[in-house]
């Protein structure tokens, strides 16, 4: 029999006895959802997940660190064989440049970080400030902020610590109180001005430092080694005036990266300053060339599953890196063990469904038996009767997986919406923690199609070897 | 429990030649419908050969019988054999489709199959739907449609009142003489047999008991030879 003939047959097949038919499909739809429900569970978290942490920053970074430090040499046994400290390469402005051109690599940015001291309020008040790339703006670390991140990468403005929006306004919660919440601590001070004093580094070959319209010059001060030309600086003091456009929620413990301080400043502004770094000092011993050089560089990358091959060019460059790639490495273990496990509780209502069909089928072959006598009788083969079963079992299979596809689908959503209610109600903001991928769509349908006709090869071939000289016979 | 064999059909040897009108006498159990069933490849004999058509039902394939069965012979039943969820022209089109002709052309052999039989009417209703008469001749057209050499017909009028049971028979004997059909018909009514078979057979315990030709029908029609 030709394949649409099959088709028609069976699909007249299944309505005739449309009550039992419907529930066995049904069962598979049941099977197909919870396969469904379950999948997309585990896919959503793992997405969610995966979210979270490349928003932290933590998985899709790199650091990159001098061999020159002497803080690495102790180290240089497992950063590889690579070449002496003292012949690597200083991690300065063009090395970073090399770093950020390599494939999958978004951007590298320097960590510039220093103490200084703020006046607000005519208070001075000193502590860590630190410069941040613009692609932080979606770092989760801003997730609960009021205000605004920067408007520009070099505008005068500032992101203030929770903790340190406290200390300014002389809010500082006493252990074990209830803490301010962050929205009433930003209140007062957004849009405001505080005055940054920092310490500019004025190569000695220089003859005036750079005046920005905000900079007040308030006197230079010599204080390098002027026996070498090429390590000569000197260091002036300036003062700029910032404007507060963010507080922040994340205690700076908790804050990850560059982001480790409690003033955090757009970095083209902080390059822009030449503020002198904590590592400047120690580069005055070292034949340090003219442009600036880091302590460390951050590199996020593309895709966390690229980490490796960044991370193994830029140590071929000279350098050492950090990363934790380990660390996303047992977490994707973890979460192909979770989606199996899923997997396999999701499959189970479908196997209860796989007896139904073949229950469904057995006991069609009873009541149709004198039908397949009939076809066998004016010339139907084994092989035409065979087939109508595994399309009748076929075609309920791709119904029940249809169906199965849209409750699964709803039956996600609403566990969805319900777990967001509940994140609501604790305060957090919604998650989307299930997500129905196209495979998945397609996949559950054909396992569902599978399963069916694996349930049909039974029904089916008992019907195909029935006698046709018995079942006409049988009244 | 020993197992026994029952010979249904025993020790008959019978030669059909084609066009001939054959008639199966004898009481249930003689083995009249066993022996139908063995020329229409329905069964195969446990020894001994069936030849149709130069070929023996006995060493063909499950799937070659099946051909057998499509394209050979046609069958007519007591109980019609309709089924039932499909309306007349569908079960009239059924065994196209196991030939696989297309959609087209079915749908015209099988009215031209129901034209034949005089069933021009009511060919989207079901089985359930029709007249005995109508159902016989929906089954016959169903026998007809792949134009068979031989028609196989088991107690074709068993069910039916007499009025409809001689139209059946006129109608059986017309594609006998018309198309030159062989017709082999089962029944246990010796005077249905006498009065349209041209040769009598009686069986009795799967034995043949009586072969001869049947004098009043066969000199109303001219033979035409050729042997099966």
């Amino acid at each position: 029999m030709k394949a649409y003939d099959l088709a028609e047959l069976a699909v007249r097949n299944l309505r005739e006895s449309v009550l039992r038919n419907s529930l066995t499909t049904i069962g598979i739809s049941v099977g197909v959802a919870s396969l469904v429900a379950m999948l997309s569970l585990g896919i959503g978290l793992q997405q969610m997940a995966t979210r979270r942490l490349v928003k932290s920053g933590l998985f899709d970074t790199v650091v990159v660190t001098s061999r020159r430090d002497l803080r690495n040499f102790n180290r240089g046994d497992d950063q590889g064989e690579g070449l002496d400290p003292a012949q690597s390469p200083a991690l300065d402005e063009p090395s970073r440049k090399k770093i950020e051109q390599l494939p999958n690599v978004v951007e590298a940015s320097p960590d510039l970080r220093f103490i200084t001291s703020f006046t607000y309020d005519d208070k001075p008040h000193l502590t860590m400030a630190a410069g941040i790339p613009p692609s932080y703006r979606t770092n989760d670390a801003f997730e609960g902020m009021q205000g605004n991140f920067f408007s520009s990468d070099d505008a005068h403005e500032v992101i203030l610590q929770k903790s340190f929006a406290a200390e300014l306004q002389g809010k500082t919660a006493k252990p074990g109180s209830d803490e301010v919440p962050v929205t009433e601590l930003a209140k007062p001070l957004l849009g405001k001005e505080m005055t940054m004093r920092y310490a500019e580094q004025v190569d000695g070959n220089r003859a005036d430092p750079p005046r920005t319209s905000n900079t007040e010059e308030k006197g230079a001060l010599e204080a390098a080694d002027a026996a070498s030309a090429a390590s000569t600086y000197s260091i002036v003091s300036h003062e700029l005036k910032l404007k507060v456009v963010g507080v922040t929620d994340l205690d700076p413990d908790s804050m990850r990266g560059p982001v480790r301080a409690r003033v955090l400043l757009p970095l083209k502004l902080l390059q822009s300053l030449h503020v002198v770094q904590p590592t400047a000092l120690r580069d005055t011993t070292q034949a340090t060339s003219k442009v600036p050089t880091y302590a460390t560089v951050s590199v996020r990358v593309k895709d966390p599953a690229k980490i490796q091959a960044v991370e193994d060019s830029i140590k071929k460059m000279g350098f050492n890196t950090f990363s934790m790639l380990d660390a996303t490495r047992s977490l994707r273990r973890f979460f192909t063990i979770l989606d199996l496990f899923l997997g396999i509780f999701g499959s189970l209502a479908l196997a209860v469904a796989s007896i139904g069909i073949v229950n469904t089928l057995v006991m069609a072959i009873l009541e149709r038996r004198r039908e397949i006598g009939i076809m066998k009788a004016i010339g139907g083969s084994d092989e035409d009767v065979r087939k109508l079963f595994f399309v009748e079992a076929g075609v309920m299979g791709l119904f029940g997986g249809a169906v199965g596809v849209a409750l699964g689908w709803t039956i996600g959503r609403i566990i969805n919406a319900g777990t967001n209610i509940y994140l609501r109600r604790q305060d957090l903001s919604p998650e989307q923690i299930w997500f129905v991928p196209w495979w998945l769509v397609i996949g559950a349908i054909v396992f569902a199609i599978v399963v069916s006709l694996i349930s049909g090869v039974y029904p089916a071939t008992r019907a195909s070897r029935l006698d046709p000289v018995q079942a006409l016979r049988y009244e | 429990m020993g197992e026994s064999l029952i010979r249904a059909v025993d020790g008959i040897s019978i030669d059909v030649p084609a066009g001939e009108f054959v008639a199966l006498l004898g009481t249930s159990g003689s083995g009249k419908s066993s022996l139908l069933n063995l020329i229409a490849g329905l069964d195969r004999p446990t020894s001994g050969a069936v030849i149709v058509e130069g070929k023996d039902l006995a060493r063909l394939s499950r799937e070659d019988l099946a051909k057998h069965r499509l394209h050979t012979v046609g069958m007519v039943f007591q109980s019609f054999n309709l089924i039932p969820s499909m309306t007349v022209i569908e079960n009239v089109e059924l065994p196209l489709r196991f030939a696989e002709v297309e959609r087209g052309r079915r749908d015209a052999l099988a009215r031209d199959a129901l034209d034949k039989v005089g069933l021009g009417r009511r060919l989207n209703h079901r089985p359930s739907e029709l007249s005995g008469g109508e159902q016989q001749r929906t089954s016959l057209a169903r026998a007809l449609i792949n134009r068979p050499k031989l028609l196989l017909a088991d107690e074709p009028t068993g069910n039916l009142d007499s009025r409809t049971g001689t139209e059946i028979m006129n109608l059986i004997r017309a594609f006998n003489e018309s198309l030159g059909m062989t017709i082999v018909m089962v029944t246990h009514e010796q005077a249905l047999a006498g009065q349209y078979a041209e040769r009598l057979i009686s069986l009795a315990d799967g034995k043949l008991v009586d072969d001869q030709p049947n004098v009043a029908a066969t000199s109303t029609k001219s033979s035409t030879g050729g042997r099966a």
